[in-house]
């Protein structure tokens, strides 16, 4: 209660500060004029009366400050007053402040950097849509491995119908295919959604409408399609009128029924998409046919959105049961199967899974970044307050509280700190798209991975910028508290080894710096060995000497007949052609972002489990294949020209899937079961990486592209030409058979193998940005401390060279004394290290997180670095004038 | 509060200031510093600028008011007086000095009668 009176009393004083100031002038004048009178009445003169009168009253300033303090909120002017006197303190040494609120800049930057790029595209990825927090991903998992895989459309009705914690599920397939506009033909992504997906969404088109609960069923019976606000401005030219247009998908004619709303970009991070199309027209865009109907067919990457106060585990335990009945109602295509529920910044299908490794990492880095800023900036702030110790014992001397100084200290912190928080902004502003550049560009995707900066960036901001304040603004304060007015005013008289008992703060500031950066260099060494592991590593074909390109022939509406024509016609003419070796179709190449099938398998005398229903991916390939691609056949033979509809089926299994299923037989002659239909195994080919370096040898198997036939197809090319010379000469031949294609993307196998380690790349970047950024602060620190250092001891060292010390002595005497530091640095941040390179343990290929190569190299930069910022001041030192300093 | 500790310290100038206006009535701060003096005998010396941040402290507490007046000498000045809750609590600081003087009294005769 009194505590609530008084804290009112003053907080209205605040409002009052004019009249109270004049009030209390006029009180105190009033009682000096009473006494004045008082001792003139006693017989004093006019001036004793006067003085009298003052001495008995004390400091009048003082009783003013006193009363002004008890009157008002102490700390509301207080602070101003500290902030203004804070900003004259730094404006008076522009040198000092600049370079602590660029250290801090750096470190406050790339900490709001990196956060809001995990904000914009791991916490909160889809601005548009309401309430994100409550998304969750969801896909299926096979249990016994824990394998995911996507959801089948049966299934994704069953949980919709029997979930009860669920506002709703929203089916999310990414597909792509070819926008015809006018005489531009473009690659275009998309996706096949429920039709519940902008309402679900709460994302309502600006145009037209979304799509109605019925469109999401009867096969290929409702083309229409919802398209962004971008392809409208750009391809549309903006025109109201295209609702209601005609748009050719994938060879289905379209009716354009709405334009998404400006800032919706899908559902998929990492991608800005082009148009929906609503679940009835899967057939269409998904290859591997009709699959509403099949509870085995899975192809369905989803979202669920939770209801309010809903838990993630609670939502889980939920679908987990429902999934559990489903397993018992449909034990042919779900035993052993499940589903998992995933939070958005977990969302496996996406970029978000794919970013998450790299930007945890970057995280964690970037807060060493921001620790060695601030070790910078204390160290700089020791520096002034050893500087200001006589105004600060001046002030102690006339009745400061040391309470007040510290908060002085710590204000001045504060400023410098808010004043590299906005740098920080404007520096993460700029960097918003900067994770776009690592992204590999492919044609027909829009990569959108924006950083977003929102209040919950400015809150973390401000966040650092306090920490960071108290960190590096600290150390100094608590000096300010223990200054001995004795001793201080006696060390101001100077000594000969001025200020060392301080210096130890400096030196472990210091030591700090050369161990975390030590850590971020064996960190950059290790991901930099990873990716030169990845180069090297033999992906099992050929990769420079080997061109692919997709051809769409779906979109212009071929149909299989047609398309089976075409694809004999191309690779005939395409073999004629001079400078190329060989040449062959497949539906899909190796690691390209398309998945391959998969299908069950049974093989004749190969046991399994109970639970176990053995499932392998396959490719469908033409003849020449393995050839064309560099991959060895082991033994049998490739598929020719006669494995066509008409001949018997046949496959080649790869030696990984040999080994596993007929163990020590050779598998040629043997039969291997697909789904339902038998096919006798021709040949054995070496077992190559299939989607990612990083994977281990795994089963895998080949059909004839005849015997399985995808109209969309990749024409992989051998030859010694150059890409651009191929490229035209294909661009030749395809529109000589059909001058409405266009020529897509050609790419050279080795192209095509660096795309899928992009994350590595960006890792490597980002991490070695980073790491320089922390070395030179670093050595910055070293510099400065060694600066100082030797400008303390110029006396001593003054005396030394007049006592007879040469100047090697002298260089030798101060490099020891800034080496010694570093070797402690190095062999703590060593320690560190050890311990911490698990961490990155899963972004690394084939490389220990002990490798001493890294730890090796990351030990000889930082001597150098060290012992340049150690040579310089040391040299500063052999020169000193020994008759000026000792005069000084 | 952290200034409690203070003000037990400057407790006694509260019970002079409350004790002052308790008898005389209202009273401008020149008077009440004049007051505690004379009633000290002169023998105590007061710093009279603590007197002002005193009777704010006074006046945010509740215990005394103030206004602003003529003084005798017809001059503008500013009047405390006694609140209710300051009579109440002039009666709780007196009872707290008797007690604290008699533990002090009887300490020291202790003492004394020991040596």
């Amino acid at each position: 209660m009194k505590g609530l009176r008084v804290f009112l009393w003053r907080l209205a004083g605040l409002f009052r500060k004019e009249n109270l100031e004049r009030d209390l002038e006029d009180e105190l004048d009033f009682h000096l004029q009473m006494e004045i009178s008082e001792n003139l009445r006693m017989g004093m003169t006019q001036e004793e009366a006067r003085s009298n009168a003052l001495r008995r009253f004390g400091g009048v300033t003082q009783v003013k400050e006193t009363y002004r303090e008890t009157h008002a909120l102490p700390i509301i002017p207080v602070l101003w007053q500290d902030t203004r006197f804070g900003f004259r303190m730094l404006r008076r040494s522009p040198g000092f402040s600049i370079l602590a609120v660029l250290c801090l800049t750096l470190g406050i930057g790339a900490t709001t950097s990196v956060f809001s790029w995990i904000e914009g595209i791991l916490l909160r990825p889809f601005p548009a849509v309401d309430h994100q927090e409550r998304l969750v991903a969801v896909a299926g998992m096979v249990r016994s491995t824990s394998e995911r895989t996507d959801v089948s459309w049966p299934d994704f009705l069953d949980f919709q119908r029997n979930c009860t914690l669920f506002d709703a599920f929203i089916v999310d397939r990414i597909m792509g295919t070819t926008l015809n506009i006018g005489e531009r033909a473009d690659r275009a992504t998309g996706s096949v959604v429920s039709a519940n997906y902008f309402e679900a969404l709460k994302v309502r088109p600006m145009l037209g409408r979304g799509f109605e609960p019925s469109e999401d069923f009867g096969r290929n019976a409702h083309p229409v399609a919802v398209i962004s606000y971008r392809t409208w401005k750009d391809r549309y030219d903006g025109e109201p009128g295209v609702i209601g247009r005609i748009q050719m998908l994938n060879g289905v004619k379209h009716t354009i029924i709405g334009v998404a709303p400006e800032g919706f970009y899908g559902t998929f991070v990492g991608y800005s998409f082009q148009f929906w199309v609503p679940a009835s027209m899967q057939e269409v865009f998904d290859p591997g046919g009709y699959k509403l109907e099949d509870r085995g067919a899975r192809w369905i990457e989803g979202f669920a959105r939770l209801k309010p106060g809903v838990t993630i585990e609670q939502a889980q335990a939920e679908i987990s049961a429902v999934a559990k009945r489903l397993e018992i109602a449909y034990p042919n295509t779900n035993r052993g199967r499940g589903i998992r529920l995933y939070p958005l910044w977990q969302t496996p299908f996406n970029n978000a899974g794919t970013l998450l490794p790299t930007l945890k990492i970057t995280m964690v880095v970037v807060c060493f970044v921001l620790l060695i800023a601030c070790a910078n900036v204390g160290n700089l702030l020791i520096v002034r307050a050893i500087a200001r110790r006589h105004e600060m014992t001046v002030r102690l001397a006339v009745g400061a509280k040391s309470s007040r100084l510290l908060r002085q200290l710590f204000t001045e912190g504060l400023i410098l700190s808010s004043l590299a928080a906005v740098g920080g902004l404007i520096v993460a502003y700029w960097c918003r798209n900067l994770m776009v550049l690592f992204f590999p560009a492919r044609p027909g995707v829009t990569v959108y991975l924006p950083a977003e900066i929102d209040w919950r960036v400015l809150a973390v901001s401000a966040g650092v910028c306090l920490i960071s304040t108290m960190l590096f603004a600290l150390l100094p304060a608590m000096q300010a508290r223990k200054i001995d007015l004795a001793a201080a005013m006696k060390s101001d008289a100077g000594s000969v080894v001025g200020g060392s008992g301080r210096s130890w703060i400096r030196s472990v500031l210091v030591l700090v710096q050369i161990s975390v950066s030590f850590i971020l260099l064996v960190g950059v060494g290790l991901l930099l060995r990873s990716l030169q592991g990845m180069q090297n590593v033999n992906p099992g074909f050929s990769t420079g000497t080997v061109l692919t390109t997709g051809i769409d022939l779906v979109s212009v509406g071929y149909d299989a007949e047609r398309a089976k024509s075409f694809q004999d016609q191309l690779i005939d003419r395409v073999q004629a052609l001079s400078g190329v070796e060989s040449a062959a179709l497949a539906r899909i190449t190796p690691f390209s972002y398309r998945g391959y099938f998969s299908a069950p398998i049974s093989v004749d005398g190969y046991q399994t489990a109970p639970d176990e229903r053995p499932t392998v991916e396959y490719n469908q390939i033409g003849p020449a294949y393995l050839a064309t691609m560099g991959i060895a056949l082991v033994s049998g033979r490739e598929f020719t020209r006669n494995d066509n509809e008409s001949g018997a089926p046949v496959a080649i299994v790869n030696e990984a899937m040999a080994a596993q299923y007929w163990r020590e037989q050779n598998p040629v002659g043997q039969r291997l079961q697909v789904k339902d239909r038998w096919m006798k195994v021709v040949g054995v080919a070496k077992t190559s990486k299939y989607r990612t370096l990083m994977e281990t040898p795994k089963a895998f198997f080949y059909v004839p592209l005849r015997q399985n036939f995808s109209i969309p197809i990749n024409l992989n090319v051998r030859t010694q030409l150059g890409r651009a010379t191929m490229a035209s000469a294909l661009a030749h031949e395809l529109h000589a058979l059909d001058p409405s294609l266009a020529l897509s993307e050609v790419i050279t196998m080795r192209e095509q193998v660096d795309r899928m380690s992009w994350t590595q790349r960006a890792a490597v970047v980002l991490l070695g940005i980073f790491g320089g950024l922390a070395l030179m602060l670093a050595a910055i620190g070293l510099y400065g401390v060694m600066s100082y250092a030797v400008s303390q001891r110029r006396r001593e060292l003054g005396l030394r060279m007049a006592l007879g010390a040469s100047s090697s002595d002298l260089l030798q005497l101060v490099m020891s004394q800034g080496l010694a530091l570093t070797a402690g640095g190095l062999l703590l941040g060593a320690a560190a290290a050890l311990g911490l390179t698990n961490l990155i343990a899963n972004l690394l290929y084939n490389v220990s997180p002990f490798d001493p190569a890294a730890f090796v190299a990351a030990f000889v930069v930082m001597a150098i670095v060290s012992s340049l910022a150690c040579f310089l001041p040391a040299r500063r030192a052999t020169r000193t004038d020994p008759v000026g300093a000792l005069r000084e | 509060m952290k200034n409690e500790r203070a003000d037990v310290l400057h407790g006694s100038l509260i019970l002079m200031v409350l004790r002052t206006l308790d008898t005389l009535g209202p009273q401008h701060g020149w008077g009440i510093a004049r007051r505690i003096e004379q009633t000290s005998g002169e023998m105590l010396e007061l710093n009279q600028g603590t007197l002002y941040p005193a009777l704010l402290r006074l006046e945010q507490m509740g215990w005394i008011t103030s206004s602003w007046g003529v003084s005798d000498n017809n001059r503008r000045a500013k009047f405390y007086s006694i609140t209710p809750a300051g009579k109440q609590q002039l009666g709780e600081e007196n009872e707290n000095w008797e007690r604290s003087y008699g533990i002090i009294a009887r300490f020291l005769r202790s003492k004394g009668e020991s040596s």
